[in-house]
C-alpha cells in the first residue's frame, strides 16, 4: 500500500512539467509553421507582383525579365546545358576556383594575422603595409590578375585570395589579441612553450574569431571568382553571366545569380555546420 | 650542493610597479624581503589590493621585478621555470578542453607520453572527487568544480614550489575542508615548499608554519608569525584548540591594523 501512497502524489507532481512543456513546444511549433507560412507568402507575392507587371508590359520585360522565364532558363540549363558546356561543370568551374582561393586567402590570413598578433614586432613593421593594402578597393586588381595569369583559374583564384585575406586576417589578428592572459599565464605556468601556447591557446581561443570572418569572406571568394570570369574565363557562371548579357539575354543572368544565390547558401549550411561542431565546448547553444 | 641549502624562494628588495592605464606609476610591491625554506609552508594574508598576487607573479617568473632579486632554490629567476605550480586567482581553466584534457595539459606540455598522462590526470580527478566529470567542459561545471579541476592540473605536475593565490576561496565549507586536508597531505608527502595566500586568517594558520602579514599597499612584510602547532594537523580539529585561538588573537592584532589603513584610503578616495 506506501508504495502506492508515495508514487501517486510523485506522478501527480510529475505530470504538470511535461504537460506545460508539451504545451509550450506546441507553441513554438505553432510559431514556426506561422513563420514560414509567412515566408513563402512574401516570396509568393513579390514573384508574383514581378510576373504581373512584366507580363502587362509596365515594366520592360525584355530588361527585367520574369520570373517563369528565369525558371524556364534554368530548367533549360539543367537538361539541355547552357551554350559554354553542361550547367554542372559551369558551377563546379566557379565553385573550384572560389574555394582555392577561399582556403590559400583563410590559410594565409589566419597564418599571418595569427602571427602578428603573437609577435608585435612583427606587427609594429607591417601593420602599416596592411592598412595601406587594405584600403585599396581590391576588386579592381581582377583585371590586371587576368592579364597577369590568363583567362584560367589562376586568375579568378587570385582575385577570390585577395578579397578573403584581409578580413580573415583582421579577425584572427584580433582574436589573437583579445586572448585571456590568464590562460595564456596558466598554461605557460603548466610548461607550455612559447609554440604550444600559440598552438593551444592563442589558435583555439581565436577560432570564435576566425569563424565569424569565415562566414563573410566565402561569399567574397565567390565575388572574386564571379568577377574574374565576368572579365575574361573560358568556363563558369561568370562568363555565363557576361554571355547571357552579350546575348540580351536578362532572364540568363537572373538564373545564373539564382544558381550562384543556392550554391553561396549552401556553402554557408556546410560552414555553420562545421562550426557547431568544432564549437561543443562553448557555453551557448541548445545541446545537452 | 649550494642549490640544496640555498632556501626554496628567497625575494631581496623586489619591487614591482605597474604603468596604469592613465600613463602613472603604481607600486604594487616596494622593498619586499621573504625567504621561504625547503619544504616549508607559508601562508601570506594582507589587506585587499595589497600586492599578494603580484608577489606570487614575481615567483613564479610571469613577471621580473623592477627591482631586487627573486631566486627560486639558488637560482635567479628569468621567466617561468619548471619547478613552479601556480594555483591562480582567477578561473584560468581552458574552457575548449574537457576537464580530462585540462588535467592532461600540463604532463603533456612536459611531454610525458599521452597515456602516462591521462593516467595521472584520471588519478588525481578522483581525489579532487571529479572521476565522474572528465568528459564536461569548463562551462558545464559550477565555480567550485572548476576550481577543483585547477588544482588537480596544478597537483598532477608535481611542482616542487606550489604558489597559491586564494585557491580554496570558491569551494564550499565542506570541500574547503576535505581540500585542506589533501593539501596537508600531498605536501608532507612531496616535501613541496608552498606559499598559500589567502584572507581566511583561520585557514592560513591551520595549514602554515609561518603567517606572513603584508602591509597595505605597496606591499612589504609587516610581521612574520611562526605557527608552532603540532603536525600531523586536522584543519577542523586544530582551530578548536586553545593555542589556535591564542595565535588568531596576536596575528589579528597586527593584520586588522593594515586593513583598516586600506578601509580608510578608499574611504579617502571616494571622498
Ligand atoms: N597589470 C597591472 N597594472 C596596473 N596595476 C596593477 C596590475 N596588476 C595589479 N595592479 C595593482 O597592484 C595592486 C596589487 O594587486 P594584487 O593583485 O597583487 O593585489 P592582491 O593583494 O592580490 O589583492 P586581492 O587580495 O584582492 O587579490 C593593486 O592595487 C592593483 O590595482
Ligand atoms: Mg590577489
Amino acid at each position: 500500500m506506501s508504495p502506492e501512497a508515495i508514487t501517486t502524489p510523485v506522478v501527480d507532481t510529475a505530470k504538470t512539467p511535461p504537460d506545460r512543456a508539451y504545451s509550450r513546444a506546441r507553441a513554438a511549433r505553432r510559431r514556426k509553421v506561422l513563420i514560414t507560412a509567412a515566408r513563402v507568402l512574401v516570396l509568393v507575392a513579390v514573384l508574383g507582383l514581378w510576373e504581373l507587371l512584366s507580363r502587362s508590359g509596365t515594366i520592360d520585360p525584355f530588361n527585367f525579365s520574369m520570373p517563369s522565364k528565369i525558371w524556364d532558363q534554368i530548367v533549360t540549363w539543367v537538361t539541355h546545358g547552357t551554350a559554354l558546356g553542361s550547367l554542372g561543370e559551369q558551377i563546379w568551374y566557379t565553385l573550384y576556383e572560389a574555394l582555392l582561393g577561399w582556403v590559400a586567402g583563410v590559410l594565409a590570413g589566419v597564418v599571418l594575422g595569427i602571427a602578428l598578433g603573437r609577435i608585435a614586432f612583427l606587427a609594429d613593421i607591417l601593420g602599416p603595409y596592411i592598412k595601406v593594402l587594405n584600403s585599396i578597393p581590391r576588386i579592381v586588381l581582377a583585371p590586371i590578375f587576368v592579364i597577369w595569369f590568363g583567362l584560367g583559374p589562376a586568375s579568378k583564384v587570385a582575385s577570390a585570395v585577395v578579397l578573403v585575406f584581409f578580413p580573415v586576417f583582421f579577425n584572427a589578428f584580433q582574436g589573437a589579441r583579445e586572448v585571456d592572459r590568464n590562460l595564456v599565464a596558466n598554461a605557460r605556468v603548466l610548461g607550455a612553450s612559447d609554440r604550444r601556447v600559440t598552438l593551444q591557446v592563442v589558435i583555439p581561443s581565436a577560432t570564435s574569431w576566425i569563424f565569424t570572418s569565415l562566414h563573410v569572406s566565402f561569399g567574397f571568394a565567390l565575388i572574386g571568382a564571379i568577377v574574374g570570369e565576368y572579365i575574361g574565363a573560358t568556363k563558369g557562371i561568370g562568363l555565363l553571366v557576361a554571355q547571357s548579357q552579350g546575348t540580351f539575354n536578362a532572364a540568363g543572368v537572373y538564373a545564373a545569380m539564382v544558381i550562384l544565390a543556392v550554391v553561396a547558401l549552401v556553402a554557408e549550411g556546410l560552414l555553420t555546420f562545421a562550426e557547431r561542431r568544432i564549437f561543443r565546448w562553448k557555453p551557448s547553444g541548445s545541446e545537452n | 650542493m649550494s642549490a640544496n641549502t640555498s632556501p626554496a624562494i628567497e625575494l631581496r628588495g623586489a619591487s614591482k610597479t605597474f604603468r596604469t592605464p592613465s600613463g602613472g606609476l603604481h607600486t604594487a610591491v616596494r622593498d619586499l624581503d621573504l625567504t621561504v625554506g625547503r619544504g616549508e609552508f607559508v601562508a601570506v594574508v594582507g589587506p585587499t589590493g595589497c600586492g599578494k598576487s603580484t608577489t606570487l607573479t614575481l615567483v613564479s617568473g610571469l613577471e621580473e621585478p623592477t627591482q631586487g632579486e627573486v631566486s627560486v632554490a639558488g637560482e635567479p629567476v628569468r621567466g617561468v621555470g619548471d619547478k613552479v605550480g601556480f594555483v591562480f586567482q582567477q578561473d584560468a581553466t581552458f574552457p575548449w578542453r574537457t576537464v580530462l584534457s585540462n588535467v592532461m595539459a600540463g604532463p603533456r606540455f612536459r611531454g610525458v607520453p599521452k597515456a602516462e598522462a591521462k593516467r595521472r590526470a584520471r588519478a588525481w580527478l578522483d581525489r579532487v572527487g571529479l572521476a565522474a566529470f572528465e568528459d564536461r567542459y569548463p562551462h558545464q561545471l559550477s565555480g567550485g568544480q572548476r576550481k577543483r579541476v585547477a588544482l588537480a592540473a596544478t597537483f598532477v605536475n608535481d611542482p616542487e614550489i606550489l604558489l597559491m593565490d586564494e585557491p580554496f576561496s570558491a569551494l564550499d565549507v565542506q570541500t574547503r575542508a576535505l581540500m585542506s586536508d589533501e593539501l596537508l597531505e600531498l605536501w608532507e608527502g612531496t616535501g613541496a615548499s608552498v606559499v598559500f595566500v589567502t584572507h581566511d586568517l583561520e585557514e592560513a594558520i591551520a595549514l602554515a608554519d609561518r603567517v606572513v602579514v603584508m602591509t597595505a599597499g605597496p606591499a612589504t612584510v609587516k610581521q612574520d608569525f611562526r605557527i608552532d602547532l603540532p603536525r600531523p594537523r586536522k584543519v577542523e580539529s586544530v582551530r578548536l584548540e586553545p593555542r589556535f585561538i591564542e595565535i588568531y588573537r596576536e596575528i589579528w592584532e597586527s593584520l586588522g591594523e593594515e586593513v583598516r589603513i586600506t578601509r580608510e584610503r578608499g574611504a579617502a578616495h571616494v571622498a
